[in-house]
C-alpha cells in the first residue's frame, strides 16, 4: 500500500506538470536577445553596483549625458549645458519633451531628488561617492550634513544647476553613470522598497522593465513615451542570464542570442576563424593585476624584490598565449585609450626578454634571495578558469627565472575580498580594476591612501601631493602632467604588478547594426537595430 | 489517530531545529560576507548596510531574529537579489525544480522498468547486452560531461532543441534537461529491474503460471511485475536524492532558475538568508511528506500506531 | 580461490589494479612532471615526441603525468571517503541492530530523517565554509554517505542476531562484545565489502561534481573529475583532453560496479545454503 500511493501521486504530478504555464515574457516585434553573465543585484539605481546591473539600467533610464556608439559624449536628458569659467558651476537645460513611461514630464526636481537620495546615508548607495566633487556631497555621506545641503538645485522645472568643490574635468563623463540618473519620487512614495520591480519601476529611458525572472531573463519593452522613441528601432530587449561562458557561446551558435556578454577563454584562435567579423574585441578600461600586501613581509619595504617579481614575468607571452583574446600586456597602471592621457610605462618594457630576466635575477639577489634561499610566498586568486591558468603560468615563470616558489591558493571571490581588505594573511593576490568613467583619475584614485579599493595599502606622500595638485588644476594640460607624474612615482615603487589590460569581447550577429566598440563598453540598445532575417 | 499525528509532528520539530542550526552555523562560518566587492564599500556605507541587515549583531541574536521571522513565515530578504525576498525566490524556483524532478523520475521509471524487463525476458540476447551496456555507460559518465555533448549535438549542430531555458517558453526546452537528469536513473533502474525480474521469473509460482498455459506478457503483467518492482521501490528514496543532486548540475548547465542553482549561487555569494531558506524549505518539505505518508499508512494499518 | 573464478571480479579487479599500478609507476618513468608549463607546446595531440603520450593541455603541461596523478587522487579520495563512511556506518548500524528496541528505533528514525535531507547541500556548505581543504573532501563525502551503510549493516545485524549460532553463543555465556566481534562481524564483511565497491563510484562522482562547481581538489593537484571538467571546455578542437580522462573515469566506474556485482553474487552464493 505504501508503495502504490507514491506511484500514483507521481503519475498525477507528471501529468499536471506537463501542462504548467510558464511566466516568461511574450515576444512581439523585433526583440534583441542579449547575454548577461549574472543577475543584477538590484534595479534600484542606487543599490546597483555590478557592470551587468549598470548595463540594464542604461537601457531603462537616461541621465543628463550619454555616449554615442563611437564613444563621444552627447546630450541625453539635457539638451545643452553651460560650464562656468572656473569650472565650478554647471547649468543643465533639460529637454522639454522628456517623459517618464507613465507620461509625466521629467523635471529638474526629479534629478535633485535622485542625487540627494544617492548621497543619503540611509540609502547605503554603492556609488555614493561618485559625485564627491559636488559641494557637500562627502559630508552628507558621512552624515555631517543633511541631504538638502547638496550642491544641486532646480532653478525651474527644466534647469538644473550643479556646484562643484573643484573643477572636475570629467564631470560630464560621470553624469553618464546610472547612479546619477533621475528618479520619479511618486513611485518610491507608493511602492516603497518594491519600486524597482517590474510593473512599478518607471523609466525615462528608451525601454521599460517588463519582467524579471531571477536567474533566467530580464525583459524590457519599448517606452512609448520616451522623447526619442521615434528613433528607437528595436521593440524589446531580453537580457538572458547565462553564467557559463561556454553555455552562452552555445546559445549564440544556436541563434538564440544576438549579442554575447563575453567569449570563452578556450580555443580563441578557433573562434576567430569561425566567427570572423562577428567577434568584437576592443580595448576596455580595465586592468588585471597582481597586488602585494605592502603592510606585511616579505613584500613590505622590499622594493627590489617586488620589482624582481614584476620583471620576471613575460607579459607578452601571457597576454598572447595564455589569455590570448587580444588583450594587451600592461606595462603601466592606467590603460591606453583614456581621454587625453598618455600612460607612463615601466622602464623595462623595451628590454629584450634575456636582459629583463637577468636584471630580475640581480634584483632578486639584491633583495636577499637566491637558489639556496628561495623566496616562498602565497599567491591568492579567486576561482575562475582564466585566473587559474594565469596563476599557474606566472608561478612557473617565477620558478624558472628566479627560483622563487609561489604557492597558489584558490579562494572564492567573497573570501579573497575579505582577506585582501583585512591584509592579514595575504602576500600576493590577484585583483582587477574597471574604470567608472573615462579619465585617468578613476585608476589613479584607487591607490590613494583613503581609497577602500587600495588593496595593496599603498601610501606615498609624494603620490598624494601630486594627486591633490592635479585635482585643483583647471587647465587640462597641467592636470595631465601632474597625473602622469603621479603614475610615474607610483610605478617606480612597484606596489602592484600590472599584467594585462582587458578587452571587451562580444559576439554580435550580423543582423545587428549600430554596434560601436568603445573603451567603456557601453552599448545602449536604443542605438541598435535588427535587420529581419529570422 | 490524532494523538499519533500530534506525536509525529512534535517529533519532527527537533530534527528541523537541528537542521536549521547546522545550516545557520555553516553559512556564517564561511569567510567573507554578502556585501564584499572589489570596489570596496566606503566604510560608512558598509556600516549602514550591515546595520540595515542586522549583520553587526552577535550571532546568537541574529539566529533568534531569524527563528522568530521563520515562525511567522518570513524567510527574510535575499542579500544578493536585493529587490526580492527569499520566499519570492523560492516560490518562483521550486515549481521549476519540481517539474524537472518529477518528469525525470517518471521518465526514469517508465523507460528503466521497460528496458530492464525486456532485457530480463531476452536474457543473454543481443538486446539484453545492448541494454546492459547502455545502462553501464549511464552510470559511469558524469552528468556534466554528456549534458554539454547533448547540447552541442541537439541544440547547436542540429538546432532541434533550444540551447537555453529562457530562449523559448515552449515545453521543448524541458526535453534536454529532463533527459539528462533522468539518464543515470534510467540506467540504474534498468539494471535493478533486470536483476529483480530475472530472479522473480525463476521462482516457482511463475513456473506454475506458465504450466497453466498463461502467455509471457500476461505473466509479466499480472504476476511478475509487482514483486519485481520491490527493489525499485526501495530505491526510490536514493533515487530522489540522486535527482536532487543531479538537478544542481543540470540547472547550472542549462541555465534553469531552479532551487539547486539558487542554492549554489547563494552559498558562493554568502546570501545567508537564501541558503538557509532553501535548506529549511527542503527539510520541512521532506519531513512533512514523510509525516503524511506515515499518517496515511497508520490510518490504513492500525497496528502501526501502537508500535 | 573461488573468488577469482568469477569473471566479473577477476577482470574488473585486474583492470583496477593495473590502472592503479600505472598511476603509481607512470609519473616515475615519464620524463615530464605535472606542473611544468610550456607555452610553445599548447594543446598538442597525443604524440611520442617529448613523451607526451596523452598530449598537452592548454598550458602546455603533459597530460599523461597529470592523468596518472589524477587517477591517484581520484582513487585516494574515493577509497578514503568510502572508508570513512564505512567506519561510521558499520559502527552505527551494528550498534543499532544489536541493541535493538527503542534505541534502534530512535537511531533509525534519525537516519531516515538525515536520509531525506539534500546531502549535497551540506557538502557544498561544508566546502564553502571550510575553504576547500583537501582533507575535508574525504570527510565531507564520507560523512554524508554512511547512511546506506548503516542501514544495511543494521539489517544484517538484526537478522544475524536471531540466528542459531548467536543464541548458542549467548547460552554458553559468551559476552556481548565477543559475540559482536567473533560472530557477527565476520558475517558482515561480505555485505560491507560489496557496499564499499558501490560507494566508491558514488564518491568518485561526487568529487567530480564538486570539481565541476570549482570546489574540488585545487591546483596544481588534479583529479579525474577536474581533468574531465577542463576537457569539457576544450572538447571542440582538443577532444583528447576530454576523451582520455572521461574514458578512464568511465572505465574505473564500470569496473567498480562490476566488481560490486560480482562480489555480491559471490557472497550470495555462499549464503544461500
Amino acid at each position: 500500500m505504501k508503495t502504490i500511493g507514491p506511484l500514483f501521486l507521481l503519475a498525477l504530478l507528471s501529468a499536471l506538470t506537463l501542462y504548467s504555464c510558464s511566466n516568461d515574457p511574450v515576444d512581439t516585434g523585433s526583440v534583441l536577445q542579449r547575454g548577461l553573465p549574472t543577475d543584477p543585484e538590484s534595479l534600484d539605481l542606487h543599490k546597483a553596483r555590478s557592470t551587468q546591473a549598470l548595463e540594464v539600467l542604461r537601457d531603462i533610464g537616461e541621465g543628463l549625458v550619454a555616449y554615442s556608439p563611437g564613444g563621444e559624449l552627447q546630450p541625453a536628458a539635457a539638451e545643452r549645458w553651460e560650464i562656468s569659467d572656473d569650472g565650478l558651476n554647471y547649468t543643465f537645460y533639460l529637454r522639454p519633451d522628456a517623459r517618464w513611461s507613465n507620461g509625466d514630464a521629467v523635471t529638474a526636481e526629479h534629478f535633485v531628488f535622485a542625487l540627494r537620495r544617492l548621497v543619503t546615508p540611509a540609502t547605503a548607495a554603492f556609488y555614493a561617492n561618485m559625485l564627491s566633487d559636488v559641494v557637500n556631497a562627502p559630508e552628507i555621506v558621512t552624515g555631517d550634513e543633511p541631504p538638502e545641503a547638496m550642491g544641486v538645485a532646480a532653478v525651474d522645472d527644466l534647469t538644473l544647476v550643479l556646484r562643484l568643490v573643484r573643477p572636475t574635468p570629467y564631470l560630464l563623463s560621470l553624469l553618464t553613470h546610472p547612479s546619477t540618473f533621475p528618479l520619479h519620487p511618486g513611485t518610491i512614495a507608493e511602492s516603497g522598497d518594491g519600486f524597482a520591480k517590474p510593473g512599478n519601476l518607471l523609466s525615462n529611458g528608451a525601454y521599460v522593465l517588463d519582467a524579471w525572472v531571477p536567474g533566467s531573463v530580464i525583459a524590457l519593452r519599448r517606452n512609448e513615451n520616451y522623447w526619442d522613441n521615434a528613433n528607437t528601432a528595436i521593440d524589446g530587449v531580453n537580457y538572458h542570464v547565462v553564467v557559463q561562458d561556454a553555455a552562452e557561446l552555445n546559445r549564440y551558435r544556436a541563434d538564440e542570442l544576438h549579442i554575447t556578454s563575453t567569449v570563452p577563454p578556450d580555443n580563441f584562435a578557433e573562434l576567430k576563424t569561425q566567427f570572423g567579423a562577428e567577434l568584437h574585441i576592443a580595448p576596455y578600461l580595465g586592468l588585471y593585476y597582481y597586488g602585494f600586501n605592502l603592510a606585511k613581509p616579505p613584500f613590505k619595504d622590499n622594493r627590489a624584490l617586488r620589482k624582481a617579481l614584476s620583471m620576471a614575468i613575460d607579459r607578452e607571452q601571457l597576454a598572447t598565449k595564455i589569455v590570448g583574446r587580444g588583450e594587451a600586456p600592461a606595462f603601466s597602471w592606467v590603460p591606453p585609450g583614456v581621454d587625453s592621457y598618455k600612460p607612463t610605462v615601466f622602464g623595462f618594457e623595451s628590454l629584450k626578454p634575456e636582459e629583463r630576466e637577468n636584471l630580475a635575477r640581480r634584483l632578486y639577489k639584491e633583495a636577499g634571495y637566491n637558489e639556496q634561499k628561495p623566496l616562498r610566498f602565497e599567491l591568492r586568486y579567486n576561482t575562475s578558469d582564466t585566473n587559474k591558468k594565469i596563476a599557474v603560468a606566472v608561478q612557473s615563470m617565477w620558478r624558472n627565472v628566479l627560483g622563487a616558489e609561489a604557492t597558489l591558493i584558490n579562494e572564492e571571490f567573497q573570501v579573497l575580498l575579505s582577506n585582501m581588505r583585512e591584509a592579514e594573511v595575504t602576500q600576493a593576490f590577484r585583483s582587477s580594476w574597471m574604470g567608472d568613467y573615462n579619465d585617468a583619475h578613476t585608476f589613479l584614485s584607487v591607490l590613494q591612501a583613503g581609497s577602500a579599493a587600495n588593496m595593496p595599502r599603498y601610501a606615498n606622500d609624494e603620490y598624494e601631493s601630486l594627486m591633490r595638485r592635479a585635482a585643483s588644476q583647471v587647465d587640462p594640460e597641467r592636470r595631465r602632467l601632474f597625473l602622469e607624474e603621479a603614475e610615474r612615482v607610483m610605478l617606480a615603487d612597484h606596489p602592484v604588478i600590472p599584467l594585462y589590460f582587458y578587452v571587451s569581447k562580444h559576439l554580435v550577429k550580423p543582423q545587428v547594426s549600430g554596434w560601436g566598440d568603445n573603451v567603456l563598453d557601453y552599448h545602449y540598445s536604443q542605438h541598435l537595430s535588427l535587420s529581419a532575417t529570422e | 489517530m490524532l494523538r499519533y499525528t500530534l506525536l509525529r509532528v512534535l517529533g519532527a520539530i527537533p530534527t528541523l531545529l537541528l537542521v536549521i542550526v547546522l545550516a545557520f552555523l555553516m553559512v556564517h562560518a564561511a569567510p567573507g560576507g554578502p556585501f564584499d566587492d572589489e570596489r570596496a564599500l566606503p566604510a560608512d556605507v558598509e556600516a549602514n548596510i550591515r546595520g540595515a541587515y542586522h549583520l553587526d549583531e552577535p550571532l546568537p541574536k541574529q539566529f533568534i531574529r531569524y527563528l522568530s521571522g521563520l515562525v511567522q513565515g518570513d524567510l527574510g530578504p535575499s542579500y544578493r537579489y536585493r529587490d526580492y525576498t527569499v520566499s519570492e525566490l523560492i516560490g518562483q524556483s521550486f515549481p521549476l525544480s519540481l517539474q524537472l524532478g518529477v518528469l525525470a523520475m517518471a521518465l526514469a521509471i517508465a523507460v528503466g522498468v521497460s528496458a530492464g524487463t525486456v532485457a530480463a525476458l531476452r536474457q543473454d540476447s543481443y538486446l539484453d547486452r545492448i541494454v546492459m551496456a547502455f545502462s553501464m555507460t549511464g552510470i559511469s559518465i558524469p552528468v556534466f560531461v554528456f549534458a554539454p555533448v547533448l547540447v552541442l549535438l541537439f541544440a547547436v549542430k542540429l538546432q532541434w532543441l533550444p540551447a537555453g531555458w529562457s530562449s523559448t517558453s515552449g515545453s521543448s526546452r524541458l526535453l534536454l534537461p529532463v533527459i539528462t537528469l533522468a539518464l543515470p536513473q534510467i540506467a540504474y533502474i534498468a539494471r535493478l529491474t533486470r536483476a529483480s525480474m530475472i530472479d522473480v521469473l525463476g521462482r516457482d509460482f511463475i513456473r506454475t503460471a506458465r504450466a497453466q498455459g498463461l502467455g509471457t506478457m500476461t505473466i509479466v503483467r499480472l504476476h511478475a511485475l509487482k514483486p519485481a518492482m520491490l527493489p525499485v521501490l526501495s530505491y526510490m528514496g536514493p533515487a530522489i536524492a540522486a535527482i536532487l543532486t543531479g538537478s544542481v548540475v543540470v540547472e547550472e548547465i542549462f541555465g534553469i532558475p531552479g532551487l539547486g542553482q539558487f542554492f549554489v549561487r547563494g552559498a558562493l555569494n554568502r546570501d545567508y538568508t537564501l541558503v538557509l531558506g532553501i535548506v529549511v524549505f527542503y527539510a520541512t518539505l521532506i519531513v512533512f511528506l514523510n509525516l503524511v505518508v506515515d499518517v496515511l499508512y497508520s490510518a490504513l494499518d492500525p497496528r502501526v500506531r501502537y508500535q | 580461490m573461488s573468488l577469482l573464478r568469477n569473471r566479473a571480479i577477476s577482470v574488473s579487479g585486474a583492470i583496477i589494479v593495473a590502472t592503479a599500478a600505472c598511476a603509481v609507476v607512470g609519473p616515475w618513468i615519464s620524463p615530464n612532471d605535472y606542473i611544468s608549463t610550456d607555452f610553445d607546446r599548447l594543446l598538442l595531440a597525443p604524440t611520442t615526441a617529448g613523451a607526451h603520450l596523452f598530449g598537452t593541455d592548454d598550458l602546455g603541461r603533459d597530460l599523461f603525468v597529470r592523468t596518472m596523478l589524477g587517477i591517484r587522487v581520484t582513487l585516494l579520495v574515493a577509497i578514503v571517503a568510502s572508508f570513512v563512511s564505512l567506519i561510521i556506518g558499520v559502527a552505527y548500524g551494528a550498534i543499532a541492530g544489536f541493541v535493538g528496541g527503542r534505541v534502534d528505533a530512535a537511531m533509525m528514525r534519525f537516519v531516515d530523517t538525515l536520509y531525506a535531507l539534500p546531502f549535497i547541500f551540506f557538502v557544498i556548505l561544508l566546502m564553502v565554509a571550510f575553504e576547500r581543504n583537501f582533507l575535508l573532501i574525504f570527510v565531507a563525502i564520507g560523512a554524508v554517505n554512511w547512511l546506506d551503510m548503516a542501514r544495511i549493516v543494521r539489517g544484517q545485524t538484526l537478522s544475524l542476531k536471531e540466528r542459531e549460532f548467536v543464541a548458542a553463543a549467548r547460552l554458553t555465556g559468551v559476552s556481548t562484545g565477543r559475540i559482536i566481534f567473533r560472530h557477527i562481524a565476520p558475517n558482515l564483511i561480505g555485505i560491507v565489502v560489496v557496499y564499499m565497491t558501490l560507494t566508491i563510484p558514488q564518491a568518485i562522482l561526487v568529487e567530480s561534481f564538486l570539481s565541476f562547481l570549482g570546489l574540488g581538489v585545487q591546483e596544481p593537484r588534479t583529479s579525474l573529475g577536474a581533468l574531465v571538467d577542463a576537457g569539457v571546455n576544450l572538447m571542440e578542437g582538443a577532444s583528447w583532453t576530454l576523451l582520455i580522462p572521461a574514458g578512464l573515469l568511465a572505465v574505473l566506474l564500470m569496473c567498480f560496479n562490476f566488481l560490486g556485482d560480482g562480489l555480491r553474487d559471490f557472497f550470495d552464493a555462499r549464503h544461500t545454503t
